[in-house]
């Protein structure tokens, strides 16, 4: 029961957050952007909110952890006290300044990987779609060869194949990542190469790569900035499922899923810190998903019927 | 009659073709490694004898087509090859174990689509409601939820005050209601974790048949809501629920993975695990060929009833 009031306690105190948050995200836009801030829904605000918070204690860990990241300073498992907050782990390192510090690594690379799928599966998809003919054929066919096979079991085999490091993490899952983006990019970008500017800019003599830069891309990028958030949820999962299985971010880097995996005996002795890491993964993409929820909302101007 | 068939030929012979092509992809991944497998797994210390024993043994030696085509027509005749790190059979290897994943994977479906079903039937009928709020809310959520959050706060609730065990120690000799009871909390974790999906979309393909003329018609001539919904919007709604549950029965599949290594549970998924950390790429191999397999099957079963359902996709010319 505790867990239930626990849950209601958090509701009802990121309500105000979320309406404290639009009320001054509201008053601080410029006057265009004022008027999406004030239809935001209020799952929205509280998720930028998130997000804002994440970003900023990526941004100033090393201010704001007590303790170093990969410093031992104290006996192992120790329980929450004035010193050390959230006590500390397997190892005697504060927990707290390591759920600090994961939030630079684990957010970080996932948003490296995420990016980085996004310029090749964007660059190429639009490129397949531009060239069209025997290119896009082979593109095409090659990524539906790479998707039938669950995007988990492939990273699972390539990691295999590489060994397990923070480099070869970062790009293999960026490569099974950029055949999803690809699919998206092409298909967006299909119905913008048969309009009108496209063609009279190829009259002009116009490059490809001038193409893809000045016409495609602005006119393709509402689409690929959804996706790009509904992408890096996934990432993100994956990475740290990745590191929870012990194949992701490897020690002693402070990292949220591997941190739930060393401490996880814990919770059969009713301690909840080992969920802390595992909340606040689940923390970030409900937050990205309150957020992408309404701009796809918005891009569709969709009202649901009934 | 004849038309479904010859559909159904087709999609098997797509389905074929495309598990040839997995087949193909995972083991063409491994020719992605500058120099080869033996010197990958020896390191850079590895002495030119070791390295010639090793690719003798590995019959590194053969072209790449030549090694493919043994490996194909032994995992067709059930023989995976022997395991670089234990020195065992795969089949051996593999054979309870995937009896079990299959079974836990059985079992999340038994209980995941029924509810979810229910659960999105309610949700439309109900829409903008309460229930239907907090039903969304709650399924966008659990979405977002790693697998691993949900099965430590299943463990951390039910296991920990001893309700049911926290480890699944299973055996065959067990009878199938000790099993159903070791396997709950498992077989739990991966219901949340698909049912939330599955209810949206379910809730979905339902709403956007509300609006069609024919049940503006159903309604006008005093139909009740419940009745409109599950005689004239859930039959049109069936294609797309169907796929949705193929693609989520499919997610069970790597689903399985992290649940299983969680619960210490004896199936596939933590042997797989366990290969990839040794790098037992023999082992990978034929773990990722059966889940592709599973993948690619249920996909095509899906494509095929959906299309059954839709007479229109039927007399498609």
């Amino acid at each position: 029961m505790a867990v239930l009031v626990f849950l209601a306690v958090a509701i009802a105190a990121s309500i105000p957050l979320a309406y404290g948050f639009r009320m001054a995200l509201m008053r601080a836009a410029p006057h265009h952007m004022a008027a999406p801030a004030r239809d935001m829904p209020l799952t929205a605000a509280f998720g930028l909110l998130v997000i804002l918070l994440y970003v900023i204690v990526a941004a100033f860990a090393p201010v704001l952890a007590p303790f170093p990241e990969r410093a031992v300073v104290g006996v192992q498992f120790q329980p929450w006290d004035g010193t050390h907050l959230l006590g500390t782990d397997r190892l005697g390192r504060d927990m707290l300044s390591r759920l600090i510090y994961g939030a630079r690594n684990t957010v970080g690379i996932a948003f490296a990987t995420t990016a980085l799928a996004f310029i090749v599966g964007s660059l190429l998809g639009i490129w397949a779609a531009l060239r069209g003919g025997w290119l896009d054929q082979v593109l095409s066919r090659f990524v539906d060869a790479l998707m039938a096979i669950p995007s988990l079991i492939f990273a699972l085999l390539l990691l295999t194949i590489f060994g397990t490091s923070v480099t070869n993490l970062i790009l293999v899952i960026a490569a099974v990542d950029a055949t999803r983006v690809y699919r998206i990019a092409r298909s967006v970008a299909q119905g913008v190469v048969v309009m009108d500017y496209i063609e009279a800019a190829r009259l002009r003599g116009e490059g490809n790569w001038y193409l893809i830069r000045h016409e495609i891309l602005p006119n393709a990028l509402a689409p690929l900035v959804a996706e790009f958030g509904l992408r890096f949820c996934f990432v993100f999962l994956t990475i740290s499922s990745l590191s929870f299985l012990g194949l992701g971010i490897q020690p002693p880097m402070a990292d949220w899923g591997s941190m739930v995996r060393d401490n996880a005996t814990l919770i059969t002795f009713g301690n909840v810190t080992p969920l802390l890491p595992a909340g606040a993964i689940a923390l970030l993409t409900v937050a990205v998903n309150f957020v992408v929820d309404w701009q796809l909302y918005r891009a569709s101007g969709l009202k649901e019927q009934g | 009659m004849n038309a479904v068939l010859v559909m159904i030929a087709q999609r098997l012979a797509l389905g074929v073709l495309t598990l040839f092509v997995v087949s193909v992809v995972i083991f063409g991944a491994t020719e992605l490694l500058p120099g080869d497998l033996a010197s990958a797994l020896l390191g850079q210390t590895a002495t030119p004898e070791t390295l010639a024993a090793l690719r003798t043994q590995l019959g590194l030696n053969d072209p790449a087509p030549v090694r493919y085509w043994a490996w194909l027509t032994g995992v067709m005749q059930g023989d995976f090859g022997t395991s670089l790190a234990t020195r065992r059979p795969i089949a051996d290897m593999l054979s309870a174990r995937l009896g079990n994943t299959i079974f836990l994977a059985l079992y999340a479906a038994a209980i995941a689509v029924p509810l979810s079903l229910i659960l999105g039937v309610l949700a439309a009928l109900w829409r903008n409601s309460l229930f239907d709020r907090v039903a969304n809310a709650g399924a966008l959520s659990a979405i977002s939820f790693p697998e691993f959050f949900v099965a430590y706060i299943l463990i951390f609730l039910l296991a920990q005050s001893g309700f049911f065990p926290s480890m699944v120690r299973i055996s065959p000799a067990m009878g199938l209601g000790d099993k159903l009871y070791v396997t709950f909390l498992p077989a739990l974790t991966l219901t949340l974790v698909v049912t939330a999906h599955m209810m949206r979309m379910t809730r979905a393909a339902i709403i956007n048949l509300l609006a069609s003329p024919y049940i503006e018609m159903a309604r006008l001539k005093g139909v009740s809501p419940l009745r409109i919904v599950l005689r004239h919007a859930l039959p049109n709604a069936l294609a797309p629920i169907i796929n949705v549950i193929a693609i989520n029965l499919a997610y069970l599949i790597t689903g399985v993975v992290v649940v299983e290594v969680v619960f210490v549970y004896p199936g596939l998924g933590q042997l797989m695990v366990d290969s990839v950390a040794k790098r037992d790429i023999a082992v990978v191999q034929a773990i990722a060929l059966i889940f592709a397999s599973a993948y690619v099957l249920l996909n095509l079963t899906a494509d095929v009833l959906s299309t059954l359902t839709n007479p229109r996709l039927m007399r498609r010319k």
